[in-house]
């Protein structure tokens, strides 16, 4: 099967006056649909400048990310938003909605930016929102939403147009442990059933026992790639702090940048 | 797109953006009314001589165009008509005087005009007849007076002038009414002009002998309008001792109407300013308050045309209802106000005014929308 998603070495330089970051560095992989990833690491590891380059919002200085078969690299900037509002699906930390737009609404969104919220959508917008469990919040403003509420509208409006890639920046920040898992697990379902490639970056490692892989950074680079079920449950289930001393190790092996992250605790709550 | 977001959040927020088109249908009524005053005052003051049915104006020289200082003697009229180009010429003398009313009304300051007529000066007559000769007590009436005062053709009126400390009182058999014919704020009388000559105040000082008779201006009607300018240099070459000009210049320099006007046009100005920086301010504080909002949309997709012009259909949307409600609210207050406010707003005038102050949307919200269009989609990551 062709993977929905490939990196192929891709690197992020920052410059700011003498300092030079590689904040993401030589990372390669591939998702295959239907799959959902957990990106991991500690403070500073690269996870949201990745996200931003897969999402064609930052461009990479070195390496190729191809996504449904197009290169990002190769794409004006007007061809990558377009390319966001039709193949790529987005949840954020915060400020997901739009405030002065209901439930429902938001999701229409997503289908009026691609000019096709036919009564059809619209029928599967509510749909999807059912799915989500929100049928009875279908008018309802999100400041009238609780955080985990709103996660799962983000979430339908980040699958309802029907894209191949799914990104999601640490949609559990906001949430208590219980919401947190609630919106994970039924967004690891959808990206299943809907063979969507799903890429979720998060801090804390429980939300990993809903997905297929972890991919762990350190300093921009791969740490390591968990796609053993029994090991992700083990990470999930509190065997975390292994984890994160192996980590801790390796960046004191490191030298400057183990210096500069000294408390790594990639957990949460 | 741009307007179905737009719409959504204006309805959804229904009590603030109409507040602000409240603030702006305040400045509108404000700017307008600044405009209705402006042109009202200077009607008031120059209708007589803009309506003339002349092409130049004889003033005496060096009296600074100034009508009631200028004197231009009857003696000149013939000199005046000989210049090859002059199809006619009307004198005129302008005093003042009231009207007092039988029944209690209030007595009514009036401007005493004396013409020739058939001459230039002398109004049409658009009801009744005008007067025949150049004496007797006949009198064409403003038609402002006519319908405020509910005269008619055909009713004896009584003006009253004070000559020294003396008033005097002369009844007059109104012939005609003809229409707005102010003259320096006041409405005007028309009468004959040796009339005129009898009854205005200056009368006892200055002798009575038709050859000594005075004019204040003379108007002059040309064979060929288009030439007034060349005109007005070969009168004042032959003949001596007058300075011509053309309406324009004529009521331009009676006192006070260039400072008044450029005042009145310097705080409809200043209007205009203020509003161009409420509403960019406003929108400005909108916009900045949405950054991360603008910053979400265009990280899901959205480009920059939408979000600029969703920017700007508010800012179209907001002015657009501000400026309806400011010249509904008024047209009401018109309405309630006494006739004596001298406020006229012409059509032209007021569509000039509307048109501007709907411009002044658009140029306040410019930074709005550069504001919208710098936001970097990579805030919606924090980034
Ligand atoms: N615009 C930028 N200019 C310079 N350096 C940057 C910029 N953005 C990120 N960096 C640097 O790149 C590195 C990776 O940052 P990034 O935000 O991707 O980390 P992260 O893994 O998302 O961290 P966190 O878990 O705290 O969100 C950091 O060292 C950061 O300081
Ligand atoms: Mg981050």
């Amino acid at each position: 099967m062709e993977p929905i998603l490939r990196t192929d070495a891709v690197t992020k330089i920052f410059e700011t006056g003498t300092l030079i970051v590689r904040a993401v560095d030589q990372v390669s992989f591939e998702i295959q649909p239907g799959e959902f990833v957990a990106l991991v690491g500690p403070s500073g590891s690269g996870k949201t400048t990745m996200l931003a380059m897969l999402a064609g919002l930052l461009n990479a200085t070195e390496g190729e990310i191809h996504i449904d078969g197009h290169e990002l690299g190769k794409m004006s900037e007007q061809e990558k938003t377009r390319f966001r509002r039709e193949k790529i699906g987005f949840t954020f930390q915060a400020n997901n909605l739009i405030p002065y737009l209901t439930a429902l609404e938001n999701v229409e969104l997503m289908l009026r930016l691609n000019s096709t919220n036919s009564k059809f959508c619209r029928e599967e917008a509510k749909k999807l929102l059912g799915r989500l469990g929100l049928s009875d919040r279908l008018n309802n403003l999100p400041k009238q939403l609780s955080g985990g509420q709103q996660q799962r509208v983000a979430i339908a409006r980040a699958l309802i147009h029907d894209p191949s890639l799914v990104l999601a920046d640490e949609p559990t920040a906001s949430l208590d442990t219980e919401r947190a898992y609630q919106v994970v697990q039924i967004f690891s379902e959808l990206i299943h059933e809907q063979k969507r490639a799903g890429i979720m970056v998060t801090h804390d490692l429980r939300m990993t026992q809903y997905v297929d892989r972890v991919i762990q950074m350190v300093d921009g680079k791969i740490y390591q790639i968990i796609d053993d079920r029994a090991e992700i449950d083990a990470m999930a289930a509190g065997g975390r702090f292994e984890t994160a001393k192996k980590v801790e190790e390796k960046e004191l092996k490191g030298g400057v940048m183990g210096a500069l992250n000294p408390g790594l605790a990639p957990v949460r709550g | 797109m741009s307007f179905y977001l737009a719409f959504k959040e204006m309805w959804r927020n229904k009590g603030r953006f109409f507040l602000f088109s409240l603030v702006i249908a305040l400045i509108t009524i404000l700017v307008l009314f600044i405009a209705a005053l402006a042109q009202g005052l200077a009607l008031a003051n120059k209708e007589y001589i803009e309506k003339l049915n002349a092409d130049l104006i004889v003033f005496q020289e060096k009296v600074e165009l100034s009508t009631s200082t200028s004197r231009v003697g009857l003696d000149k009229l013939n000199n005046l008509r000989r210049v090859p180009g002059v199809a006619d010429v009307g004198p005129i003398g302008f005093s003042s005087g009231s009207l007092v009313f039988a029944d209690g009304q209030e007595a009514l300051d009036v401007a005493l005009v004396g013409v020739q007529p058939g001459k230039p000066g002398m109004p049409p007559v658009y009801n009744g007849n005008s007067f025949r000769s150049d004496r007797g007590y006949y009198a064409v009436l403003d038609g402002s007076i006519a319908s405020r005062n509910e005269v008619k053709v055909g009713d004896e009126i009584t003006i009253k002038t004070i000559v020294g400390s003396e008033d005097k009182f002369y009844q007059f058999q109104v012939v005609g009414v003809t229409d707005g014919r102010q003259y320096l704020y006041q409405p005007s009388v028309f009468m004959p002009l040796q009339t005129w000559e009898k009854i205005r105040p200056q009368a006892s000082i200055e002798g009575q002998n038709q050859s000594d008779l005075v004019s204040n201006v003379m108007a002059i009607k040309l064979t060929d309008p288009e030439n007034w300018e060349a005109m007005a240099k070969t009168i004042e070459s032959q003949v001596s001792g007058i300075e011509v000009v053309d309406r324009k210049t004529a009521y331009q320099s009676s006192p006070g109407y260039s400072a008044q006007q450029s005042t009145l046009n310097t705080q409809q100005g200043f209007t205009l300013l203020i509003g161009i920086l409420v509403i960019g301010g406003f929108f400005q504080i909108q916009t900045l308050q949405k950054v991360p909002q603008i910053g979400m949309l265009k990280a899901i997709g959205a480009n920059n045309k939408i979000v600029a012009l969703t920017v700007i259909m508010q800012i179209i949307l907001v002015t657009f209802i501000g400026v309806a409600l400011g010249s509904i609210g008024t047209f009401l207050l018109t309405l309630g106000l006494p006739g004596s406010v001298p406020i006229t707003l012409t059509g032209s005038t007021a569509i000039l005014t509307i048109a501007t102050l709907l411009l002044i949307g658009p140029i306040g919200g410019l930074v709005s929308v550069r504001l919208a269009i710098k936001v970097e989609p990579l805030t919606a990551l924090g980034m």
